[in-house]
């Protein structure tokens, strides 16, 4: 694809771009890749240290830690996105039709937003989290209903702007349906602005669960989830640092990796790097090679 | 006496290795205005910019730009800041985009008056307003308290002109300046720059690409295609027989227009005299 | 074949709570015949980009209607294939992500009648050269074009359907003057070619005096004067004069 070539210009990139599926692919296949049970309790090895055959040492309770991080990617990163994209869509949908159509639908779509947006984030998903209990499921609820207000906002700017081009213009004069036109126009040319801003949720929203996991809010134990394993560190955290580094430097790593990605795409998804010679890298527009001085049809 | 002289002017990207403008040579004379004609992309704005180095820091520039005998070229930001706006006034296409949208025309003004001048308030005001009656804009208070979104196209031009003549610069380079506008603001512009140039004197470097505007107010001119300097010499010489193929085609279209529309009007009652 | 009748259109001026409308078309009517170039000619602000919106059914006249061959064009299904379009600013015209060629096909595509997959595709080479265009320009992207080109793929995209009426709003305005001859020998030549009625929104006077067989001239939403091209140098009103008395010819 055009767009995944454009991304391999950039080195930072295709480095991000792979490591997040390798992980994702380990999350996914944990079970095979996992050398051990994650909740698989060994008190003669507490507090152990890296050994070949835990690589990573064990916490407080002998289990094995590259385990619970492996695992831990479940809740940490795949359940984040799925999140991620279900207010994505949901904000999307608001989005275009309020900035599509403006005038009343736009005001009451806006209108419902503010009210959402009104409430603070953090006291909205503790309230959420009170009503129907602590618990991972419980958490995303809480995340798609705050976010998609952010969405459907900035999304509806994006949309408004584009829907003021000339050639939506076009396509509404020739008896194009609405539907039609989003479809075509609307949403490839705002996939970038939304891929970007996507990107840049993921990270607030993963540091959120790991933040209230670490708080005793989100999963449960013993279930692997990296918050929570920096909350087990937490009262060995000068005696055993080490227990609090993996965990930590995985959050940061995958925070960056999402990070580097977001701003390699909104340079990747710019359509005028599309060119019309295959394989090519655009050189700057040559000047016009002019036909002559002549006339058509002279 | 030459008041501007470019020798050998070559402007390059840097990023693309692309050179926009080819070793080009011309001269301003005193008190003359010279228009630069050419088509989109020929690099006569960049010309421009680059005699008051304003481009992007990508784009590269060699030669030397000789301005009352010093060169531009080698002078240090302090030193050319000195000189734009004081000696060398800019006048642009789009008068939305020159004035700040986020504060009033009297605000952009004052700073700019204040920066060469050292002016307090009031002298702004009794200054720009003098020279905004000889622009023909009526109300310069009220015009002063306005957001550029609010004045019409033409209007911010006449302002561009009015700070000119509060400027008295040498040298008045206006870029497309009446491209944007429609047929009755583009006349008034095209007007006031003239008593400009008669009531301050001051040399004139025009650039358009339409050749009617330019046979109005230019004395010489230049031709630019690619980067390119393909003929110069003054108007009536270049106009009446022009001697490269692209000249003759810029005329020869532009003429076709003309002479259709004198055609219609039977030619003796509605030319706009020179 | 376009009837305007009696439009009348304004825009709210100021805020929620405050009133006021502003009017931008007052008690507009014309009427424009098959095969005929009508030109509107108005200085900014005079509501002509407005009546061409009005034109095309985007938006809804407060008053009045507005019909092409008696069905009125607020109706999508009426205005399919009948009714087309060329704009101002060559930068947006073009969607960024389509070729010139999958541009010209849009309004192909929403024709019923589909025929043979080859014959959409010989009618852009047709349709391209029409234009001064060669095949090479199918697959290129708008950004790889100038200004020129992309009006010219504008002007093939409004022609590939043989609508009864196009619409050009301010179409040759930003090019060159070079380069706006070509385009207006371009819309002359496809006029005789396939018979077809512009309506022509302009500013400028001697491009409207090259193409247009009638000229309407708008002052603040209201028509000043409705001249043959022929009897130009005979209009009345004083804003007319003052326009053609104003003119920088070459």
């Amino acid at each position: 694809m055009r767009n995944l070539r454009n991304l391999s210009q950039d080195k930072l990139a295709m480095a991000s771009l792979s490591f997040i599926v390798v992980m994702i692919a380990a999350g996914v296949l944990a079970p095979l890749f996992a050398p051990h049970d994650p909740e698989e309790v060994n008190m003669k090895l507490r507090y152990a240290s890296a050994s070949w055959s835990y690589l990573l040492g064990n916490d407080h309770l002998g289990r094995c830690v590259l385990s619970r991080l492996i695992y831990g990617i479940r809740p940490s990163v795949l359940w984040v996105l799925v999140a991620l994209l279900a207010s994505v869509l949901l904000g999307a949908i608001v989005g275009f039709i309020s900035g599509y159509f403006k005038g009343k639908t736009d005001a009451i779509l806006m209108r419902v937003c503010d009210i959402m947006l009104s409430f603070p984030g953090y006291v909205m998903t503790l309230a959420v989290v009170g009503i129907l209990g602590a618990g991972l499921e419980n958490i995303l609820i809480a995340f798609v209903v705050m976010k998609w207000a952010w969405f459907a906002r900035v999304i509806r700017t994006s949309v408004m702007q584009y829907s003021e081009m000339d050639y939506v213009k076009f396509a509404r004069a020739s008896g194009v349906s609405h539907l039609r036109i989003i479809h075509k126009h609307i949403v490839p040319v705002t996939f970038s602005d939304i891929a970007v801003i996507s990107s840049s949720s993921i990270c607030s929203m993963i540091l959120q669960i790991s933040g209230l996991s670490f708080l005793g809010l989100g999963v449960q134990a013993p279930q692997a989830e990296w918050g929570m394993m920096l909350n087990e560190a937490r009262e060995v955290m000068f005696s055993r640092p080490e227990l609090m580094l993996a965990p930590g430097l995985a959050i940061v790593l995958v925070v960056s990796a999402f990070n580097f990605l977001s701003d390699a795409l909104q340079v990747a998804l710019d359509p005028k790097l599309m060119t019309s010679k295959p394989g090519g890298k655009l050189r700057g527009r040559k000047r016009g090679e002019q036909v002559a001085y002549e006339y058509i049809g002279s | 006496m030459n008041i501007l002289e470019v020798e050998q002017l070559r402007i390059w990207d840097a990023l693309t290795e692309e050179v926009i403008v080819h070793n080009s040579s011309f001269q301003l004379k005193q008190g003359q205005c010279l228009a630069i004609v050419g088509e989109s992309g020929s690099g006569k704005s960049m010309t421009c910019r680059s005699i008051m180095r304003l481009n992007k820091p990508a784009i590269r520039q060699s030669g030397r730009i000789l301005f009352q005998g010093e060169d531009l070229n080698k002078l240090t930001e302090q030193e050319m800041r000195k000189r734009r706006g004081r000696n060398l006034c800019m006048i642009l296409q789009n008068g939305m985009g020159a004035f700040d949208p986020s504060c009033v025309i009297g605000v952009h003004l004052r700073e700019t008056l204040q920066a060469h001048y050292g002016w307090n308030a009031k002298e702004v005001e009794k200054n720009m307003k003098s020279a905004m009656e000889r622009v023909m804009l009526r109300n310069p208070v009220d015009i002063m308290n306005q957001y550029p979104h609010q004045l019409s196209g033409g209007m911010l031009q006449r302002i561009m002109i009015a700070l000119a003549l509060v400027l008295e610069p040498d040298v008045i380079i206006a870029d497309e300046p009446t491209t944007a506008l429609d047929t009755i603001s583009q006349y008034e512009v095209v007007e006031q720059l003239i008593q400009l140039r008669k009531r301050m004197g001051c040399s004139m470097i025009f650039i358009s690409h339409d050749l009617g505007v330019v046979r109005k107010i230019a004395d010489d001119v230049l031709v630019m295609k690619d980067g390119h300097i393909v003929e110069s010499g003054s108007i009536h010489s270049v106009f009446s027989k022009p001697q490269h193929p692209y000249t003759q085609f810029l005329v020869s279209t532009r003429r076709e227009l003309s002479n259709h529309f004198r055609q219609l009007m039977q030619e003796e009652q509605h030319i706009a005299k020179r | 074949m376009l009837n305007v009748d009696h439009v009348h259109k304004s825009y709210p001026q100021g805020g929620l709570f405050t009133g006021g409308r502003q009017s931008v078309l007052h008690d507009v009517s014309f009427e424009c015949y098959r095969g005929e170039c009508l030109g509107i000619i108005g200085e900014s602000g005079s509501g002509k980009s407005t009546l061409g919106r009005l034109i095309l059914g985007m938006e809804r006249p407060d008053q009045g209607t507005i019909s092409l061959e008696g069905r009125s064009v607020l109706d999508r299904k009426a205005r399919r294939g009948r009714i087309s379009a060329v704009f101002q600013d060559y930068k947006s015209s073009i969607n960024p992500f389509f070729t010139v060629e999958e541009a010209i096909m849009e309004p192909l595509r929403l024709q019923k009648k589909n025929p043979e997959g080859n014959a959409h595709s010989l009618k852009i080479d047709v349709l391209l050269s029409q234009v001064g265009l060669d095949k090479s320009y199918r697959s290129k992207y708008p950004h790889e074009l100038s200004g020129g080109e992309v009006q010219r793929v504008c002007i093939a995209r409004a022609i590939s359907t043989e609508p009864q009426c196009i619409v050009l709003d301010e179409a040759i305005s930003s090019l060159d003057v070079s380069v706006q001859t070509q385009v207006l020998h371009v819309l002359k030549e496809l006029k005789e070619i396939y018979q077809l009625t512009y309506i022509f929104i302009t500013h400028d006077i001697q491009a409207a005096a090259y193409i247009c067989d009638r000229v309407v001239i708008f002052r603040e939403g209201r028509m000043e004067e409705m001249v043959p091209i022929e009897q130009l140098k005979t209009v009345k009103s004083e804003y007319a004069r003052k326009l053609l008395d104003h003119l920088i010819t070459f």
